[in-house]
């Protein structure tokens, strides 16, 4: 652009003036890109900077930086397993039993979060005062005290107060089982477990490998699922069309329910009762200790959040709507289900992604009563018995980074689907 | 957000393995002027504080003679309690100067780990501890059994291979600390409580009615337990290594607490001598003077008298020399001569 110009042409046109290095600096279109090459450069020679030391530092120590400790033996034992584990597998498939009981874990506490927080925030406004009062007395005493503790109480309490297995024995035992099928004792809850005399076989999934019984009634089950709502969304249909809405109940059980029920008499499933043997009980399904523990104290611990972000979210819903809808002679039940809450969901949702992260992470927690999660496998034992600290955690960081994305991932998904649509 | 948790993490490896290295564990420990001891969480007999908080037990008396050879008092020494999960990496990053705390010497930690385990205060085995009324008198009818377990401990490795090797099946309990691992096995959620023998004498030393328990007679393990220090810096591994040593020549030597006086005026025994350092400059090869050894006996007595103080047959603990007695004993406790 050095060319030279007619000066009036000047005067008239705005100059276009020359790039100059120092344009970098003192202009405002360039400045905030300099700004952030430069802070990004930093960044990185910060960064540089410490791996550099990282790897000097193990270099001095005599250590090296390697992952083939996933592939090692492990030697130690897991006592819940979702899948085939023995002390002779890898340190890897350790990892992943820790991984799975992990996921068990965050997702029946989530659904106890759930259930118990939805409910406690709706009563909390109940217009009973006793009933009120009582889930005021439920969120404060557990959202003040810290998770841990409460883990520890309910490991404490169910180790030292219930009946050993012992004391089911003999002929006039001390404790009895609960319909002869569910036995709560120092160890856990054993409860029945559903076996089936026709195995299909299991799912070739690498690794981890569903049976294939359960992979049918899953898929059995969300198929009946969508089949519900296509009869709902059909009687809703009929309903705008001729003003009278079919009675769907039947239909819904039949579809969300029938088929399970065949299926599971064309397995031949039965009930498998825990039964006294040796030292333990044995047979069924056994609900640890630790498991229960830690379910309890994260369930009912976010719950009390939960349930203070659902009150939230109702009482962000103006009086207007609720008047609306008793005017139209809709019963408080249905304008809490039909009216109040499909709004408050709006509000609701965005902290309760947090809520579901908190939980998942707190499952970390695991270790002070023993549960065997990964961090208890990999960022516990395995480091331990390996030596692999970074290696160990920076696998432990990455892997609850991912856990963490997806849930938040998915409930995003939910949330934009419930959110106030703009058109 | 993601790459400040990961660049935040790796801030925290680079110091911990940063600042060993500045100097020599000698000169750190002797610009300090104190000795940090990493020990056990406690437990009564080898590491734990008594009453009025002070440290005491076997593992804590060689720390205390460790402390009396290096800075000449005994109790320039401070105690950190470390858990089997948090004790290597305490030692590996500088935080302790030397680990003892019942630690089982392994190829694995020796090798792999980076760690010089200098010898062994302390032969021992895993056992179990059952209560009396299971009415069980071998480990082999432990099959279905729940077993309280400690987590990052070879004991946790032998009791899988036991159990498999007999064809055994058992639920494991894991714990954090013997502490908890006694909580669990008194409240009954766990049959069995296995560990070093030496810990399951100490630990039911402590319980409310100790002859309700027994200890079964099966020894399932080989668990040396020893001193650990960092690889790379002998000069200390010597210092920690000869202080052992000198603990145990001076019980063969018949070297006590209360003829070290007498002795230290020279005897004709040339080797005791060397020890006490009248002759030979011992010392001074290790980077020390030439008292050290004598100053270590004269804080703890010496092996035979800090085992009976702490952990011997008088004591509420009541183990029996056995593997740790002399050589010339019958035992395995064997120091190379010192000259």
């Amino acid at each position: 652009m050095s060319s030279t110009t007619d000066p009036r042409m000047a005067e008239t046109a705005p100059k276009k003036r020359a790039f100059h290095p120092s344009m970098l600096l003192y202009d405002q279109r360039y400045r905030s890109i300099t700004i952030q090459i430069f802070a990004l450069f930093l960044l990185m020679l910060g960064a540089a900077w410490l791996i550099d030391n990282v790897i000097n530092n193990l270099r001095l120590l005599g250590r090296s930086f390697s992952f083939n400790f996933l592939w090692q033996s492990a030697g130690y034992d897991i006592n819940q397993r979702p899948i085939e584990y023995n002390s002779q597998m890898t340190h890897g498939r350790a990892a992943l039993v820790g991984f799975l009981n992990t996921i068990i874990l965050a997702i029946m506490g989530c659904a106890l979060a759930t259930v118990l927080g939805v409910l406690a925030g709706v009563l909390r406004l109940s217009k009973n005062w006793i009933v009120s009062r009582l889930v005021t007395v439920y969120v404060e005493i557990f959202r003040n005290i810290p998770t841990l503790i409460w883990i520890l109480i309910f490991g404490a309490v169910m180790a030292e107060s219930m009946p050993a297995p012992s004391a089911f024995r003999g002929d006039d035992p001390s404790a009895s089982m609960i319909f002869d099928a569910i036995a709560i004792t120092n160890r856990g809850v054993y409860v029945p477990a559903i076996l089936f005399t026709t195995e299909l076989g299991v799912l070739p999934l690498g690794p981890i490998s569903p049976s294939l019984n359960w992979v049918l009634i899953l898929a059995v089950l969300v198929a009946g699922v969508f089949a519900n709502k296509y009869i709902i969304a059909h009687a809703t249909r009929v309903q705008n069309a001729t003003g009278l809405r079919p009675k769907t109940w039947w239909k819904s059980l039949l579809v969300l329910f029938g088929p399970v029920v065949v299926i599971f008499l064309a397995l031949g499933a039965h009930l498998e009762y825990p039964e006294l043997r040796g030292f333990n009980f044995a047979g069924g399904t056994h609900l640890r200790n630790s498991l229960l523990a830690m379910w309890l104290g994260l369930g009912i611990y976010t719950g009390a959040f939960i349930a203070e972000i659902v009150r939230g979210g109702i009482l962000a819903i103006s009086k207007g709507q609720t008047e609306a809808a008793f005017a139209l002679g809709l019963q408080p039940g249905k304008t809490m289900r039909l009216v109040i809450l499909p709004q408050a969901l709006r509000v609701i949702i965005p902290p309760l992604i947090s809520q579901y992260l908190n939980l998942t992470k707190n499952t970390s927690l695991g270790l002070a009563v023993g549960y065997m999660d990964l961090r208890s496998t990999l960022g516990g034992i395995t480091i331990n018995q390996t030596g692999r600290e970074l290696e160990g955690m920076l696998l432990l960081m990455a892997v609850y980074l991912a856990i963490s994305l997806t849930i938040s991932g998915l409930m995003n998904v939910y949330n934009a689907r419930v959110k106030l649509k703009e058109r | 957000m993601k790459k400040t948790v990961f660049v935040g993490a790796l801030t925290a490896a680079t110091f911990g393995a940063g600042f060993a290295h500045a100097q020599t564990t000698l000169e750190t420990i002797l610009d300090r002027g104190e000795l940090i001891c990493g020990s056990n969480t406690g437990q009564a007999g080898f590491g734990a504080p008594d009453a009025n908080g002070v440290w005491q037990g076997f593992d804590v008396g060689f720390c205390r003679a460790l402390g009396a050879a290096v800075l000449n008092d005994p109790n320039a020494v401070t105690f950190v309690p470390l858990t089997s999960q948090t004790r290597f990496s305490a030692l590996a990053s500088g935080e302790v100067d030397v680990l003892a705390r019942n630690t089982t010497w392994t190829f694995v930690r020796d090798v792999d780990l980076n760690l010089t385990f200098v010898g062994t205060n302390y032969y021992d085995g895993q056992g179990f501890m059952v209560t009396r009324d299971l009415g069980v008198s071998s480990a082999l009818e432990l099959d279905g059994a729940t077993v309280c377990i400690e987590t990052g401990t070879t004991t946790e490795l032998n009791l899988a291979d036991y159990f498999r090797v007999n064809n055994m099946s058992y639920e494991p309990v894991p714990v954090d600390t013997a502490a908890e691992a006694q909580q669990q096995y008194l409240a009954g959620a766990c049959d069995v409580y296995t560990t070093d023998v030496s810990a399951l004498a100490s630990s039911r030393a402590a319980f409310a009615s100790p002859d309700a328990h027994a200890i079964l007679p099966e020894v399932i393990s080989k668990e040396p337990l020893g001193p650990v220090v960092r690889h790379g810096d002998d000069q200390w591994g010597d210092i920690v290594q000869w202080t052992l040593f000198a603990l145990i020549a001076a019980e063969e030597l018949g070297v006590t607490s209360a003829n070290l006086e007498e002795l230290k005026a020279g005897s004709n025994n040339p080797e005791i001598n060397r020890l006490l350092g009248v002759e030979g400059g011992f010392g001074e090869m290790l980077g020390l003077d030439n008292e050290w050894a004598a100053r270590a006996i004269a804080a703890v007595g010496n092996y035979g008298e800090l085992f009976a103080s702490t952990i011997g047959d008088q004591t509420p603990i009541g183990l029996a020399r056995g593997l740790n007695a002399q050589w010339t004993q019958g035992g395995l406790l064997y120091a190379p001569p010192f000259r």
